[in-house]
């Protein structure tokens, strides 16, 4: 499929998504949706650098409340419309991934994930020690109650995750048949080598970190008005780490397909756990899914279904072949 | 603000002791990540299963910590051999440990957090022992006993490891191991029996940490997460595998953190280490003892 109708086709299915969103009987639906939307984007941001380079960013919560914080620091400056926020918490998050990626990609890969690790709580101390954004005490915002057209304003922060969730996947799908995708698939497979072979590692590393940083930052900036009340504690939450190394790891990290099917499946779980049973104990579950994929089905949900189908038709072939040998084989005609 | 030269001696001193029980925390990390090349992000997990190992025993038969951690010290180290199986196993074999190996051990960090969570709930536990209360004095310098013991018994520790390593045959063949696998073999010594002693002696140490940590401070399962920073950060400072520059840095990183805590409040102290890793990255990342 040509990226242009890729893109299309991927505005389409949003737009049919909300369509049928609107006959949901109440506004749960929209609560719901809004987190598992919240988690396609998070889990393809990772992907852009975890699959695609290699590179393991355990920082995504730092990046994500990164997003969220600077729309707190803008509220209490002036009023502005919701996709500005969301862009300039893009802005700030990439800003941090760069610098990130610029002072430890040129060592060895497992340097990058502690610093990611590490670069979480010095944010969450920073944050928590800056009194203007709330400090530990954390900050509210007052959201509108209605909005022109949507009605609730639920259904219009459900309206711009769905669209961030499109432009992610949009992305992340272009890259992958880009010469920029070629590049990142030859600095996973061997570094060394595609250095040699002259393609400029670092600057292509640096892309993948500020592109994935600044997704997750615009991931980010649309939280304080769904949660209306954010204290570091919540905003810095391990689980959104978690939850955006598992989903890409569970769903398949190979193409932007694996992460979008890891987060509406693992999303949908733990929002059904959540309600059913207790939030801690859902963290368990992905923590066990995490390993347990990580262990017994290496390439995600992606990978068995690509095996399953390499043994259905191989087990086609071995058919046929048996066939064909069982009946008599054409006899040479004499000349 | 005016610093006073008590205050700053009493910081000093305060932090060369926090500086012996990081060594105590990094050690195992020192050898997983600096002599094994196993980036075990999951070790502050450990060292709080060791807190609460030493919880468990220190508040059902009233025994010292420290004696139930050396107690627990078989347990850990076979946890270590099993947890060292399944990752040789399943990344090292294949060459995936990049990637797939630290999202393992990730997981296993927030399993074994969650875990612990779900049984023993998220309230402050501590343990009992007749040194936890009473402080020596000296002038402007106070020696709290939570402070010393933990100090003495983690260099005695960091000392008999350095002797290990340093005089015995598995020992020297430990920190051969990730320098060369197969002049390895060639003397005779097989490279993954030797890499799951080491796992497990890493993994052990977490039991001897942990019970230091609960005596030092209450203990609930998300406190493991304010040390991966540091005990990265340390291991890094201190040259990958080099138990002196280790201590260095821990003792360094200590006096630093006790500074900003004594000064500028302790909600800043976290900050400290994560300054610190990304100073030694970017300018030395070999590290101050370093070889390279």
């Amino acid at each position: 499929m040509r990226p242009l109708t890729f893109w299309l086709v991927a505005i389409a299915v949003g737009a049919a998504f909300f369509g049928l969103s609107l006959l949901a009987p109440n506004q749960y639906y929209f609560q719901a949706g809004y987190v598992v939307l919240q988690y396609i984007v998070l889990a393809t941001a990772w992907n852009i650098l975890g699959g695609y380079t290699g590179y393991v960013n355990f920082g995504v919560a730092a990046f994500f409340a990164l997003g969220a914080y600077s729309t707190v620091a803008l509220y209490k400056l002036l009023p502005l419309p919701l996709p500005l926020l969301v862009l300039i918490g893009g802005v700030v998050s990439g800003v941090v991934g760069l610098g990130m990626g610029y002072l430890t990609l040129r060592l060895r890969g497992a340097f990058f994930s502690i610093a990611t690790l590490a670069l979480a709580v010095v944010m969450e101390t920073l944050i928590t020690n800056w009194d203007y954004v709330g400090g530990s005490r954390g900050a509210y915002i007052l959201r509108p109650a209605q909005v022109p057209l949507l009605g609730n304003y639920i259904v219009y922060l459900f309206l711009v995750m769905l669209a961030l969730a499109v432009i992610a996947i949009g992305i992340a799908r272009s890259i992958e048949r880009s010469r920029l995708g070629f590049g990142f698939a030859a600095i996973r497979d061997d570094e060394q080598a595609a250095e040699a072979a002259g393609v400029p590692t670092l600057r292509l590393k640096l892309v993948a970190t500020t592109l994935s940083g600044a997704l997750m930052g615009m991931a980010g900036a649309p939280l304080p008005y769904y949660v209306t009340y954010l204290d570091p504690a919540s905003g810095f939450n391990l689980a959104y780490a978690v939850n955006s190394i598992a989903m890409p790891l569970i769903g398949g990290t190979t193409s932007w397909v694996g992460p979008l099917i890891g987060a509406i499946f693992l999303g949908t779980v733990q929002q059904l756990a959540t309600v059913t049973i207790s939030s801690a104990l859902n963290l368990l579950i992905v923590g066990l899914l995490l390993v347990g994929f990580v262990v017994i089905a290496p390439n995600g949900i992606v990978g068995l279904v690509a095996s399953l189908r390499a043994a259905m038709r191989a087990r086609g072939v071995h058919r046929q072949w048996k066939r064909a040998s069982r009946e008599p084989l054409p006899r040479e005609s004499p000349r | 603000m005016e610093i006073s030269l008590d205050l700053l001696l009493g910081a000093v001193v305060a932090g060369i002791l926090l500086g012996g029980f990081y060594a105590a925390v990094s050690i195992g990390v020192s050898i997983s990540f600096g002599m094994l090349d196993i980036v075990n992000i999951a070790h502050p997990a450990f060292i709080i299963l060791g807190s609460y190992a030493a919880y468990i025993i220190n508040s059902s038969f009233g025994i010292d910590p420290i004696v139930s951690a050396v107690i627990m010290l078989p347990v850990f180290f076979l946890l270590g051999t099993g947890v060292y199986e399944v990752y040789y196993a399943v990344f090292e074999r294949r060459g995936d440990e990049a990637l797939r190996g630290l999202a393992f051990f990730f997981g296993l960090l927030f399993i074994i957090e969650v875990a612990l969570i779900l049984v023993f709930g998220v309230d402050y536990r501590f343990v009992e022992a007749a040194y936890i209360g009473p402080t020596l004095r000296y002038g402007p310098i106070d020696l709290p006993l939570r402070m010393l013991v933990p100090f003495a018994v983690s260099i005695l520790m960091l000392a008999g490891l350095q002797l290990y390593l340093s005089r015995t045959f598995t020992g020297r063949a430990i920190m051969a191991v990730s320098q060369d696998r197969l002049a390895l073999q060639l003397m005779s010594a097989n490279p993954g029996r030797i890499k799951r002693i080491a796992f497990g002696i890493s993994i052990a140490t977490a039991a001897l940490a942990g019970a230091f940590l609960i005596i030092i401070q209450p203990v609930e399962p998300s406190v493991g997460r304010d040390y991966i920073g540091r005990v990265f950060a340390i291991t890094v400072l201190g040259g990958l595998g080099s138990f002196p520059g280790m201590l260095t840095a821990s003792i360094l990183l200590g006096i630093v953190e006790s500074i900003t805590s004594t000064f500028y409040g302790p909600s800043w102290s976290p900050a400290v280490a994560f300054g610190f890793l990304l100073v030694t990255l970017a300018v030395r990342p070999s590290g101050i003892m370093g070889r390279r």
